[in-house]
């Protein structure tokens, strides 16, 4: 059995490491049966996550039961393409739709931002001239269970992400049915789900107009090839290829053009970051109605998929992940097999596009002993992950360099 | 209020449920019967042992207040102390 303590005295991890300024992963043997679920985790968390099965999906890290919040297992982001029933379920709010109608789902669009109003059925927006985006959909709140010190919300381990193939109707081409107002500056979003009693704010999230007519910001209708499961967002979803998953707005059944910048309680309160201390594009609307600002495009990240926490390994460890950030694309992986003392570069896989997940291998010299295996993305803006974590309320943006524990033997 | 909850229960009940949830049991000590009476008409209980155990006593009160000011959670004064006191007891870091 590896234990912490026994990683902590292994020689020279502990002073390189010291160096970076990360912990070691530590090796959760308790719940061993989930892959990868990270000991860094709240301990409350490793006594109820389960791996549970919702309808339609394959099984998944359970963390809450109503409204469901299901993660995926490091294991299931070995393919850059994250399967329909293996992608993670996400809901802020407990009364959520069973079923959907597609014959009845009506998606109305308007505002005062909008010269008209429509109302587009099902099929209308499937005659619509469509696209496809591959590009990854991750919580704002991916790894906020890691944040140390702890955090409070959905305590999510490294698995509230995916990345799809996605082909739906343009926003832009949805809006130009009811033509755009020269002042509008946000486009708002609502969908099916609401909470349990009336006074809950209902999850309702804006973009600004700039985004919205970007071509592959799209109300999406199917994913990777198949019509969207119901826990993503059936019949069609709002896909926003580098940001967080915030404003993936599922179930949508609302577009309205406004004047004004929002100001629901999911966009003035919630999911805001400190100004000025990441970056992303600016939300400038939304800047004026809060101290903070909303999270916006992704940041770098990378995730190591092979091998897992626990694995001996002799001599040389081929080491396989995937990197991402907000659509700048990657612009190199570098692994580490001596805990960050030495780098090298990684061979990036095939490019499915500047928002997909980037696959990435290399093959690294292990000594024996319990060894730290680390890789670094960089992205073509120059952005690279970090040492440190940038603290902020939510616990948001979590990159640091990803890292696992091995046995050399 | 307390015909708001029931309603509320009501329909979770009729509904067929997405996965089982009576499972999680919270630990049992005082303030558990109001916790559960306020709280799963919103959400399911393991909301708070994934919260646990870190949350200092102001944390808790702040994530109760929460519930009540931005979430418009029908909880009553006594109510909201009682489960306040249940979570920084049990499930306080």
């Amino acid at each position: 059995m590896l234990t912490r303590r026994a990683l902590l005295e292994g020689a020279g991890a502990g002073t390189a490491l010291a160096a970076t300024g990360l912990a070691l992963p530590k090796i959760d043997q308790a719940k061993a049966e989930i892959a990868g679920l990270s000991a860094d985790l709240p301990s409350g968390v490793r006594g109820e996550a389960a791996m549970e099965r919702l309808p339609g999906k394959q099984p998944l890290i359970k963390l809450t039961y109503r409204p469901p919040n299901y993660e995926a297992p490091i294991d299931y982001f070995k393919t850059p393409i994250t399967p329909n029933d293996k992608f993670f379920v996400r809901y802020h709010l407990s009364d959520i739709p069973e079923r959907i109608d597609i014959a009845k789902w009506t998606l109305s669009v308007g505002g005062d931002g909008a010269n008209g109003s429509v109302d587009l059925s099902f099929a209308d927006l499937k005659k619509m001239p469509a696209v496809e985006v591959v590009a990854v959909n991750q919580c704002s709140g991916n790894r906020r269970g890691l944040f140390q010190p702890h955090v409070p919300g959905v305590e999510w381990g490294y698995g509230a992400m995916g990345c799809a193939q996605w082909k739906g109707a343009k926003l832009k081409d949805i809006l130009a049915k009811v033509g755009l107002k020269a002042d509008a500056v946000e486009i708002v979003v609502d969908g099916a789900d609401k909470g349990a009693v009336d006074k809950t704010p209902d999850f309702i999230k804006s973009i600004p107009v700039s985004k919205a007519m970007e071509d592959t910001t799209i109300v999406a209708y199917e994913m990777n090839g198949a019509p969207l499961p119901h826990f993503n967002g059936f019949p069609a979803r709002l896909v926003v290829p580098g940001w967080t998953g915030t404003y993936w707005m599922k179930h949508l059944t609302s577009i309205k053009a406004v004047i004004k910048p929002f100001e629901g309680f999911w966009m003035k309160a919630a999911y805001r970051i400190p100004r000025d201390k990441f970056p992303g594009v600016k939300f400038a609307s939304q800047e004026s109605i809060g101290p903070n600002t909303p999270i916006t495009e992704m940041v770098v990240n990378s995730l190591i998929t092979s091998p897992s926490n626990g694995a001996k390994i002799k001599g040389k460890a081929t080491v396989n992940g995937i990197a991402w950030d907000g659509g700048s694309g990657i612009k190199m992986v570098e692994v580490s097999g001596d805990g960050g003392k030495t780098w090298q570069k990684a061979t990036l896989g095939k490019d499915l596009g500047k928002y997909a997940f980037r696959p990435w291998s290399a093959a690294v010299a292990v000594g024996k002993g319990e060894q730290k295996i680390m890789a670094r993305a960089t992205n073509n803006a120059g952005q690279g992950q970090l040492t440190e974590l940038i603290q902020n309320p939510a616990g948001y943006h979590h990159n640091l360099y990803a890292a696992v524990a091995i046995i050399g033997v | 209020m307390r015909y708001i909850l029931v309603t509320a229960l009501a329909v979770l009940i009729a509904a067929p449920a997405l996965s089982d949830e009576s499972k999680v049991e919270l630990k049992k000590a005082d303030g558990r019967d109001k916790l559960e009476a306020n709280c799963a008409a919103c959400h399911s209980l393991d909301y708070v042992q994934m919260n646990s155990p870190f949350l200092k006593p102001a944390g808790w009160e702040a994530e109760v207040t929460k519930m009540i000011k931005a979430y418009g959670a029908p909880i009553d004064d006594a109510d909201a102390k009682a489960i306040i006191d249940y979570l920084n007891k049990n499930y306080g870091g």
